[in-house]
């Protein structure tokens, strides 16, 4: 999972799916970047300040960025 | 669009200047310790350079012309055009270039005027500068790129303080029949003129008591209205919408791919930011330098400090194919191929002032 490979001090392999994200690394603005910066890479797709302030999973998260790529 | 070409225009050389005092952001204790381990990491900013209070663009600009001038061996009675693009100007009027034109011995025949932009300047002032060098037949110009962004940044917002360093170019230029043509594309996106701003001091909102009060925007963020805001998320979004569309459009419009430059040099906004265009644009690490770790943030200085910075080698011995590209405050952006053959490129000069 590249999300865990960008947050240096996540312990490997316990983000889900149904994970809320923000129990995983502290979350400030700055990660919150390192998301949108992920997302646009990985799939071609800019989400927004607003997409990450309303998902709270890693699977809300990733719904939002398949309604995107539509 | 605009795409366009300039023909004749051979661009013989650069200069830039730094303010001696170099911060370090790890000193930065105005956030947490893990914090700002992470901000550092993420914007790419290590040190940078701040200018004493009293400091002006124009002082750094001046320098680095200076030096310029004189390796160039270039007589100033045929320098004809001397553009200044910042957006920290010496006084509110008049044109700090006007000011420069006395300052640094040249002709009143010189065309002289500032152009407010930042980090899209250096590819706006080269169209400008080309332009009229083209068009009116002047021989020999100065352009002069640079911000002291520093010195209205608020110590108390995390957003901005780490991100800016002060810096100051000049690039020179000559109408030169039969030089390769540069080739522009340039954009322009004013409903996100707030993205980076500073609301007070301006006719719109003319300064005032209250401008100088220190207000808490947010967590970490205190700052007053005559100081610089910026807002991340918005930048962010902007960059990774437009800055890959133009630069293909204008590699397209000269029938270039990315294989057939030999480096790419990029405003430097902020690390993260630059790196997810480059994997967007899909330009290799090595054509694509950074300066922002020992510099960081320094607005339209950026592309000609970087290129003196981790170029000059290269620049300076052989002819070489660029593709340079500003993005940033207005909202403003623009890409710009430059061919250089063997410029002048003095070593980056220390202003102790």
């Amino acid at each position: 999972m590249k999300i865990e490979e960008e947050f240096e001090d996540m312990e490997r392999g316990k983000l889900k799916p149904e994970s809320n994200f923000r129990d995983f690394f502290e979350w400030n603005s700055i990660n919150a970047l390192i998301i949108i910066a992920l997302v646009d890479t990985e799939y071609g797709v800019t989400i927004n300040a607003e997409d990450i302030r309303t998902s709270k999973t890693v699977s809300d998260l990733f719904q939002t960025i398949l309604n995107k790529q539509k | 669009m605009p795409l366009f070409s300039i023909p004749d225009i051979k661009l013989c050389g650069m200069a830039a200047a730094v303010p001696e005092f170099e911060y370090n952001n790890n000193n930065y204790d105005w956030v947490p310790d893990s914090e700002r381990k992470l901000l550092i990491k993420t914007i790419g900013v290590e040190k940078r350079r701040i200018a004493q209070k009293g400091t002006a663009t124009s002082d750094l600009c001046f320098v680095a012309a200076e030096k310029l001038i004189e390796e160039l061996h270039w007589d100033k009675n045929e320098i004809q055009a001397l553009i200044l693009v910042s957006q920290t100007f010496d006084y509110q009027i008049p044109s700090t270039a006007i000011i420069m034109q006395d300052r640094m011995g040249l002709p009143k025949s010189c065309i002289a005027f500032d152009i407010n932009l930042g980090c899209s300047g250096f590819v706006y002032g080269l169209s400008v500068i080309g332009s009229i060098m083209k068009t009116a037949g002047i021989k020999k110009a100065i352009l002069l790129t640079g911000d002291v962004s520093t010195l209205n940044a608020s110590y108390q917002d995390k957003s901005v303080y780490p991100l800016f360093g002060d810096a100051g170019t000049a690039t020179a230029l000559e109408l030169s029949p039969g030089a390769p043509s540069m080739h522009f594309h340039l954009n322009s996106d004013g409903s996100g003129h707030k993205a980076i701003y500073v609301q007070d001091g301006g006719m719109r909102n003319f300064v005032n008591p209250e401008s100088l009060i220190q207000e808490k925007i947010a967590e970490g963020i205190i700052r007053s209205r005559i100081q610089i805001s910026l807002n991340g998320y918005e930048v962010f979004q902007f960059s990774l919408r437009e800055v890959a569309p133009n630069v293909n459009a204008l590699m397209a419009y000269q029938n270039k791919t990315v294989d057939d430059f030999d480096f790419f040099i990029f405003h430097q906004a902020n690390l993260l930011m630059n790196e997810t265009i480059r994997k967007k644009i899909k330009i290799p690490s090595e054509k694509y330098p950074y300066s922002i770790n020992k510099y960081g943030n320094t607005s339209s200085a950026s592309v000609p400090l970087t290129i003196i910075s981790e170029l000059k080698e290269q620049v300076t011995k052989e002819r070489k194919l660029l593709l340079v590209s500003g993005f940033g405050v207005g909202l403003s952006w623009g890409s710009a191929i430059i061919e250089t053959d063997k410029i002048i490129c003095p070593d980056i000069i220390t202003y102790h002032g």
